[in-house]
């Protein structure tokens, strides 16, 4: 299992972080590290096994449906990078 | 155009009329300001975790039940990774391998042709924010009122062959999911919210690569897009270019379809369970319970009223567009007799609808009570009113005049002169005016004696019986 | 000397008098005047915050009221939000970032009357096994200035050891609470997955994530427990049980007490030092009336494997709102939104967040789930059934909770790998949810040793029993490095 660097470029595309090329370099040999050292899971027997998505085996428990939660905009736009009008603003998203 | 079939399935987006969201407790109220009905789980603070609401669960389990599907004794939760301002997390929670409701269906009428389209699934998910594009420095604004609200996702089975039948399936989904009560069906608020997957193909041929249409909130445009869509791509098709299977928008302004550009590279979305969710658990018991306070569907509705009131299949389909007019037109049924639910049809889906429809109003606030138009419908079946009268006290009790319909009769002396006694002098007098007619009458152009009841008919203000002075005027007429 | 002493203790003497709150804020607050430069264990002190609580605390005290925690002073992770002051994971991203509520273990603690001094220094995200990740910069073990005090609690485990602060929070998700503890000569337990809520805990990896009490001591340990745990609504993975009292069984005697010791634990690997002090602990438990039997984790060994493709997977998901919209850092300058998004997380997430973020996003992509995160799911139930299968032989299970005592800075940071694996005997733990704790059993090299105590689902009160039992019979848990005595 070898990542190259394209693979790579889309993985952090998908994940929006920027690489430098040499970023890039290096964490490919970074991550071929790690994919090496977790392909010893593909030797293991795993049929028939149930995949174990919790830590316990219980099942949701459901909410009321209930408003309890009061308006709390002015603390919350507080802290935000870019507001105005009681919207956060973000580069113009296009469609 | 025929040489081409047209494939179309629909991925309905149904807003769940519950009062707080699917996974917190803000509001879910249309209108409020920007933000206010946003809280630290719907915009993804760190650290805080969704729980879900039982309301949501309990409108997956009616719709299941009200098209015959299979409720999942267990279904997950699973996180849709993608990156928009409008989606806080990160990540939509939807369901994905394990949906919450399988199969089932729902029948639809195009004309006088009745279909059965099949559906895949319903799931349970969150709804996104909203991208304001009104420029704010050349900025989107970014609005996480809608953020959390509920949605059931209804994906249909690539069954529909039209865009007829698709605004029929998009109608009876509408009608239904209003008519169980699990969404308020405003189309205008984005209340019920439309993807179409099309695709043309020649008859007989595998299916061809798809488009999908998104949100489109209107059943016109529904149409619309299709139309321009199916058209569209069989131009490509003709002219020897080949479909890419693209995400649509259709501008109602220009009525044209044109490919997204946000989402082209958001295709991988790696969806995995949810780790804050636990898997859902459903119980028989639950889904008991739930049928048990569910009203009667429409299509068992349907049935009964033909059964019942010896209605046409056309008049059952119409009386059952909604819950209310069928409330209606069955509390009509019963305070106006069983013998007269003909006539209670015909004035629900007449007179009724169409002032309804002049004064835009729903039927649920309709000014005229069932019983007060039972009332004038007993009179019109016992022969006490025309129909011409009938209007006239029709307009009266939705005026709020009077206190009943007799009332009405009574006051504005409307009743309808049946005593041959009362009329004959009117109809000699007629006779004695009228020696044209009487004379083409006589040589036998029936037409003339249609002339000679609509005089008697204005000599006593429409309140004889054209049936009966008909019969008197052919008994004097063969006599003299 | 008041900064060494237990937790009931300074109940005892607040609750006599013989010193207030105030006072005893005041004292550690002037030892982390003194010491945090040379530590870095701390990200945020607020000395009036801490001062406001500690008269509070002396006001009910003085209305006579009692609890067993009130008016000691505390020390959260950075991991847990406290509402008015910030909250940063150890991150670029957060560095500013003051949440508008409090996690419920925060809610908690302060109900139970403990007094905050302040955030403690950790693994940026949680992310990394000796605090050398932090944006902040590392956090240094006060038991020798070039190592590491391991992590990602590593400045919770360094302010205690310090005794900077009698008592902190931890969080574990793949040993972050035991690792360092062990490392700095602490007890610590990580609790039965969803005992203690997660609400406020900003989430690495969600289905292993679990906070806990980082102290000197197993009866310390107990009564910060019992103020942490218990039912939160607003977490899902919260378990609805009746409360419990977890120094309820401290004193209970050790006979025939069953010890299962994991011969996979004892394999290749563990330094002489750490294998020698564990096997003197062994012995010590054999003498309080305890017997040791052998038994099997078969799978264990591939509980790294599995854990370093979960892990990642739910923490590429979890991380992704940080995205400089709504909260965080923004990037000064961009082209566009995706530019915006790119380098906004390149510049608020380091080196390991950001390695861990892209394997995450690569076991979850199109073609390589099942093989990656489907089998690591697989491979976990077959680790969480060893445990239940060893539980049928043993009450708990025992063995070293670090397979070397604390390395140097920048021993193992060139390599990933290298550094995962110095998780290799805590991770098996969270993959099955179960509660671990370790306590320091001796020293190695001059360096703390801890010992690992595994137990079933919900036995925190007898896995404390079995420490403090040991903790009255030994002293290494009161041992001080001696610059900070």
């Amino acid at each position: 299992m070898s990542l190259s660097l394209d693979e790579v470029g889309r993985i952090a595309r998908l994940a929006r972080i920027a690489l430098t090329p040499k970023e890039a370099e290096r964490i490919r040999e970074e991550l071929n590290g790690i994919l090496d050292f977790v392909a010893q899971l593909q030797a293991i027997d795993t049929a028939g096994v149930i995949p174990m998505a919790h830590a316990v085996d219980v099942v949701q428990r459901l909410r009321e449906d209930c408003v309890t939660e009061a308006d709390r905009r002015e603390d919350f736009l507080a802290i935000a990078p870019e507001a105005e009008a009681g919207l956060y603003l973000v580069p113009k998203v296009i469609e | 155009m025929s040489q081409w079939e047209v494939v179309i399935g629909l991925e309905t987006h149904v807003q769940l009329l519950t009062k707080s969201k699917i996974f917190s407790g803000a509001a879910t109220a249309f209108g409020a300001e920007p933000n206010r009905q946003a809280c630290a789980v719907d915009i993804a603070l760190p650290g805080v975790l969704p729980v879900l609401n039982r309301a949501a669960v309990v409108c997956a389990i009616k719709f299941g039940l009200a098209v015959g599907a299979k409720i999942a004794p267990r279904s997950v939760f699973a996180r849709k990774n993608y990156f928009y301002p409008d989606l806080p997390k990160g990540y939509q929670i939807s369901q994905y391998e394990t949906p919450v409701v399988a199969g089932g269906g729902l029948s639809i009428r195009v004309g006088e042709q009745e279909k059965f389209v099949r559906l895949v699934r319903a799931h349970l998910e969150e709804d996104a924010g909203k991208s304001l594009h009104e420029d704010f420095h050349g900025k989107t604004g970014i609005d996480l009122n809608r953020a959390g609200t509920p949605l059931l996702e209804i994906v249909s089975e690539p069954d529909l062959r039209s865009s007829a039948e698709a605004v029929a399936y998009a109608k009876a989904l509408h009608s239904l999911v209003t008519w169980i009560g699990i969404c308020d069906g405003n189309l205008q608020e984005g209340s019920f919210r439309v993807d179409a997957n099309v695709s043309v193909r020649r008859p007989g041929a595998p299916f061809g690569t798809r488009r999908e249409i998104k949100n489109l909130n209107s059943f016109r445009f529904l149409q619309q897009a299709i139309d321009y869509e199916v058209a569209w791509q069989i131009n490509e098709l003709e002219e020897g270019r080949a479909i890419h299977q693209a995400t649509v928008l259709f501008d109602p302004a220009s009525g044209e379809t044109r490919a997204m550009r946000s989402k082209e590279d958001a295709h991988d979305y790696r969806y995995f369970p949810d780790p804050d969710l636990l898997p859902l658990e459903i119980t028989p018991q639950w889904i008991e319970e739930v049928k048990a306070a569910l009203p009667e569907l429409p299509q068992a509705m349907r049935e009964r009223f033909q059964a019942d009131y010896g209605l046409s299949a056309y008049d059952a389909s119409t009386l059952t567009a909604t819950r209310e007019m069928a409330r209606y037109f069955e509390e009509t049924v019963a305070a106006a007799g069983k013998e007269n639910a003909k006539l209670c049809a015909n004035w629900v889906m007449g007179e009724l609808a169409a002032r309804l429809n002049r004064e835009e109003l729903d039927i649920a606030a309709v000014p005229l009570a069932p019983a007060l138009l039972a009332g004038l419908i007993r009179r019109i079946a016992d022969g006490t009113l025309s129909s011409k009268l009938a209007k006239e006290v029709f307009e009266a009790l939705w005026n709020g005049e009077g206190q009943d319909a007799d009332a009405i009769i009574e006051a504005r002396g409307l009743k309808q002169v049946s005593d041959a006694a009362a009329i004959e002098p009117i109809i000699d007098a007629v006779i004695a005016a009228q020696p044209k007619s009487v004379e083409e009458f006589r040589a036998g152009k029936e037409k003339a004696l249609n002339a000679l009841v609509g005089q008697v008919m204005k000599a006593t203000q429409g309140k004889a019986n054209p049936q009966q002075v008909g019969e008197l005027l052919r008994k004097k007429l063969a006599a003299n | 000397m008041i900064h060494t002493a237990s937790l009931k203790t300074l109940a005892a003497q607040l609750a006599q008098k013989k010193i207030s709150s105030v006072e005893l804020a005041t004292l550690f607050l002037d030892r982390i005047e003194r010491y945090n430069p040379t530590l870095n264990a701390f990200i945020t002190v607020d000395r009036d915050k801490a001062l406001a609580a500690a008269r509070q605390a002396d006001a009910q005290l003085g209305a006579g009221e009692t609890a067993p925690l009130l008016g000691i002073p505390l020390a959260h992770k950075d991991i847990f939000c406290t509402r008015g002051l910030r909250t940063t994971c150890g991150s670029k991203m957060l560095a500013n970032f003051v949440a508008p509520y409090d996690a419920h273990v925060v809610e908690r603690l302060r109900e139970a009357g403990m007094v905050m001094l302040g955030k403690c220094n950790m693994d940026e995200f949680a992310m990394g096994s000796s605090n050398e990740t932090s944006y902040f910069g590392p956090v240094k073990n006060p038991w020798d200035l070039t190592r590491v005090p391991g992590g990602s609690s590593g400045g919770s485990a360094a302010a205690i050891a310090a005794r900077l602060v009698p008592a902190a929070t931890g969080t574990d998700t793949g040993g972050s609470i035991r690792q360092p503890a062990a490392l700095c000569g602490l007890t610590g337990l990580k609790p039965t997955y969803g005992v203690v809520s997660r609400y406020g805990m900003i989430a690495f990896a969600s289905s292993l994530d679990q906070g806990g009490p980082m102290a000197a001591s197993a009866e310390d340990c107990a009564l910060l427990l019992n103020a942490m745990a218990g039912f939160d609504a607003r977490d899902s993975t919260s378990l609805e049980r009746a409360p419990e009292d977890y120094t309820r069984e401290l004193e209970r005697p050790l006979d025939g007490l069953k010890i299962g010791l994991p011969k996979e634990f004892f394999g290749a690997g563990m330094d002489d030092g750490v294998r020698a002090a564990v096997e003197e602990a062994l012995a010590e438990y054999r003498r309080l009336g305890a017997e040791t039997i052998e038994v099997s984790l078969p799978n264990s060994g591939l509980s790294v494997p599995a854990y370093y493709v979960l892990a990642p997977a739910e923490a590429s998901s979890n991380l992704a709102r940080y995205d400089g919209v709504r909260y965080g850092h923004r990037a000064a300058e961009y082209r566009d939104l995706i530019d915006m998004y790119e380098k906004t997380r390149a510049e608020g997430f380091g080196a390991e967040v950001k390695r861990r973020i892209l394997i995450g996003t690569y076991v979850l992509s199109h073609g390589y789930y099942d093989a990656y995160y489907l089998k690591a799911q697989q491979v976990r139930r077959l680790i969480a059934a060893d445990f239940a299968e060893a539980f049928k032989q043993c009450d708990v299970l025992m063995g070293p909770t670090t397979p070397s005592a604390a390395f140097r800075f920048g021993e193992k940071s060139a390599d990933p790998v290298a550094m995962y694996l110095s998780d290799i005997y805590t991770i098996a733990v969270n993959l099955a949810g179960l509660p671990g704790l370790s306590i320091p059993c001796g020293f190695a090299g001059g360096l703390p040793v801890g010992l690992q105590i595994i137990g079933p689902w919900f036995a925190e009160a007898r896995m404390l029993n079995v420490a403090h039992r040991y903790q009255q019979a030994t002293d290494w848990h009161r041992r001080l490095p001696e610059e900070f005595a």
